[in-house]
């Protein structure tokens, strides 16, 4: 509950959220999204993704500047460590899409935050991902991720944010459910 | 319109209105109807209370306590008030209830088709074509098992079966049970089961936990004296959703037990995620259990929390035990993400995924984009036609038999306005070719 009398402000504009939810109920085809990006590799472990553009409510969309991702390995994996190795830009995509949501429903809540941080950890045996052995998955063994959410809320209403936000989250979904994955070599 | 023989023209019959289904809901609108002295006629596929009849597993009680089945003009008077009916006992009540309100009940009688015709609609059933002004679909909301598409993709020396075709454990093969869903239907299977010997992996999607007892008192009991269950479609955030809550974990026993994912896990039932997908004979589960439990578990303390505000609000603290929490739901460190179903582990799956409702003989455009009917509070898109017995219609109780009475009355009030301003047609006569 918000003790202040000031409106509640997370700087999310869940007016436009509720009314894309509507709009898009009404007119499902205007909700059909395809996110891109593109890799080119660099050297070694090394290369560098892109992402600009992507498609949604019925036309072509640009972000308003193109975002890259360095990724490589550290210097344990005998690479030259120039940039975040993939697995933490999963674990990144995924604390960033968990924190929008804790935001957002917090503001639809009425739910002022003060300070929102999360850690992550992934466990992973990499004789996986090295073939030593194939009862080895390659993939995370779990992920486990603490939150520290200062709120105008109770620490049951603080819990409920979080379970909200996995129940409506993009990345966790990606996580926790499998998906088709086609790749083609042209 | 003003013919007094039942059979006119093409050998039409009519009435002012027809109500589709003799269950609770019908009945309770055709008492409704019968108190402002509206002809109707029930049309019912087979016998009253059918579905109750034909549609439930053995040992199955109903989910409400004897008190709380209580429909207009008739109530429990029992000795029991807090127990729960089986099945045959629920049969009776409705029966009863039949014979008590002389309901104009049509049985063998199979709507095969409801269209426009003039100024109100012609039903088409086995048994001749009538036409009317007004039709009330009172069919419920249970007619048909949903079955997720990957069942297709279960290999075929695994038996499957929807808690439709579910009667008792002697039914299934010996050796494990997948029970995928884990709402009223799928706990209770699961719980029943796992204790004939077959031992039970329940996957767990989205799900409603309330305990069965709280502070001494039925659930129910609270939901009702605190206006839980009467609240009403418009006054919700979010009526959509509330109108795809899953149904409440309850399970109706003698001892008034509470069956819940602990429950289940202290008797060695295994908890999974939800099913995600089958894999070349690799049934595939979600990595979401913990959230999922964390999120019934959250609703559930926010439901006691208004019920404990409710009880000092209106001075039941002293005549009830105190406010308390229920153990949060235990999940293990790592659930596996995955059975391999052709290694013979899982014999049997079944499917207590959700039922939705049967509107394949309803010829009228009044279905949204996902077969729903379209509808303000019961009242259909279409003029003159009604909606009974769907959740959350008017209200929360709206698919309990304790809610069909104020739906009803609501709704035939609606209708008999409808009726009334419609001073193009005279007011039809009396129902005819009575028997």
């Amino acid at each position: 509950m918000a003790t202040t009398n000031n409106p509640v402000n997370n700087g999310v504009n869940v007016g436009a959220l509720l009314g894309a939810r509507e709009a898009l109920t009404k007119a499902p085809e205007a909700a059909q999204f395809k996110w891109r990006a593109t890799v080119k590799w660099v050297n070694g472990t090394f290369s560098r993704s892109t992402v600009e553009g992507f498609y949604g409510l019925g036309a072509e969309q640009k972000h308003k500047t193109q975002f890259t991702f360095d990724a490589d390995h550290p210097e344990v994996f005998a690479s030259e460590d120039r940039g975040a190795t993939p697995v933490e830009l999963v674990l990144a995509g995924l604390a960033s899409c968990l924190t929008a949501g804790v935001a957002a429903v917090a503001q639809l809540r009425d739910i002022q935050l003060r300070s929102v941080s999360a850690t992550l950890e992934a466990g992973m045996d990499i004789r996986g991902i090295l073939g030593a052995d194939t009862d080895v998955r390659n993939g995370f063994d779990g992920i486990k991720v603490t939150y520290k959410i200062d709120a105008d809320a109770s620490p049951d209403d603080i819990k409920a944010l979080v379970a909200q936000s996995q129940k409506r989250s993009a990345v966790y979904d990606i996580i926790t459910n499998p998906t088709n994955v086609t790749v083609e070599v042209k | 319109m003003t013919s007094a023989s039942g059979l006119e023209g093409r050998g039409r019959l009519r009435t002012t209105t027809i109500v589709i289904g003799a269950g609770h809901a019908g009945l309770a609108m055709s008492w409704c109807l019968a108190q402002r002295s509206i002809d109707h006629v029930i049309l019912e596929r087979g016998e009253v209370a059918n579905s109750w009849r034909t549609e439930r597993w053995d040992s199955l009680r109903l989910l409400t306590p004897n008190w709380q089945s209580r429909l207009p003009g008739y109530g429990y008077e029992g000795d029991d008030p807090d127990g729960f009916r089986t099945m045959p006992e629920t049969i009776a009540f409705i029966e009863c209830y039949a014979d008590a309100i002389s309901a104009p009940v049509r049985t063998s009688t199979e709507v095969t088709s409801v269209r426009r015709s003039g100024d109100g609609y012609e039903v088409a059933t086995n048994r001749g074509v009538w036409q009317c002004q007004t039709v009330v679909l009172a069919t419920g909301a249970c007619n048909i098992s949903q079955v997720p598409a990957v069942a297709e993709a279960v290999p075929s020396a695994i038996a499957t079966l929807t808690p439709m075709q579910y009667r008792n454990p002697r039914q299934l093969a010996d050796g494990g049970v997948l029970v995928v869903g884990a709402s009223a239907t799928g706990t209770q299977i699961a719980d029943e089961v796992h204790r004939s010997g077959r031992p039970v992996t329940v996957a767990v999607g989205e799900h409603v936990r309330v305990p069965r007892v709280y502070r001494g008192k039925d659930i129910q009991w609270w939901m009702d004296a605190a206006g839980v269950l009467d609240e009403r479609y418009d006054e919700v955030d979010d009526i959509l959703r509330a109108r795809n809550v899953p149904s409440l974990q309850l399970a109706g026993s003698p001892e008034r037990r509470t069956v819940d994912l602990n429950s289940l896990t202290s008797i060695g039932v295994k908890l999974i995620g939800r099913l995600a997908g089958i894999n070349g004979g690799k049934a595939q589960f979600s990595g979401s259990l913990r959230n999922q439990c964390a999120l019934a578990d959250l609703k559930m303390n926010r439901l006691l929390g208004t019920i404990d505000e409710w009880a000092s609000e209106n001075g039941y603290d002293n005549k009830v035990s105190p406010p308390h929490r229920f153990e949060p739901t235990e999940v293990e460190g790592s659930p596996p993400l995955g059975i391999d179903l052709t290694r013979g582990e899982i014999r049997t799956i079944i499917w207590a995924t959700g039922f939705r409702p049967d509107y394949s003989w309803l010829h009228e455009s009044v279905l949204d984009h996902k077969g729903r009917v379209r509808h303000d509070g019961g009242v259909v898109e279409a003029p003159g036609m009604y909606l009974m017995g769907i959740p959350f219609l008017r209200r929360r109780k709206s698919s309990l038999i304790d809610g069909a009475g104020d739906d009803a009355h609501d709704l035939s009030t609606h209708l008999a306005s409808y009726l009334g301003h419609r001073t193009s047609v005279p007011r039809p006569e009396r129902q005819v070719l009575s028997r």
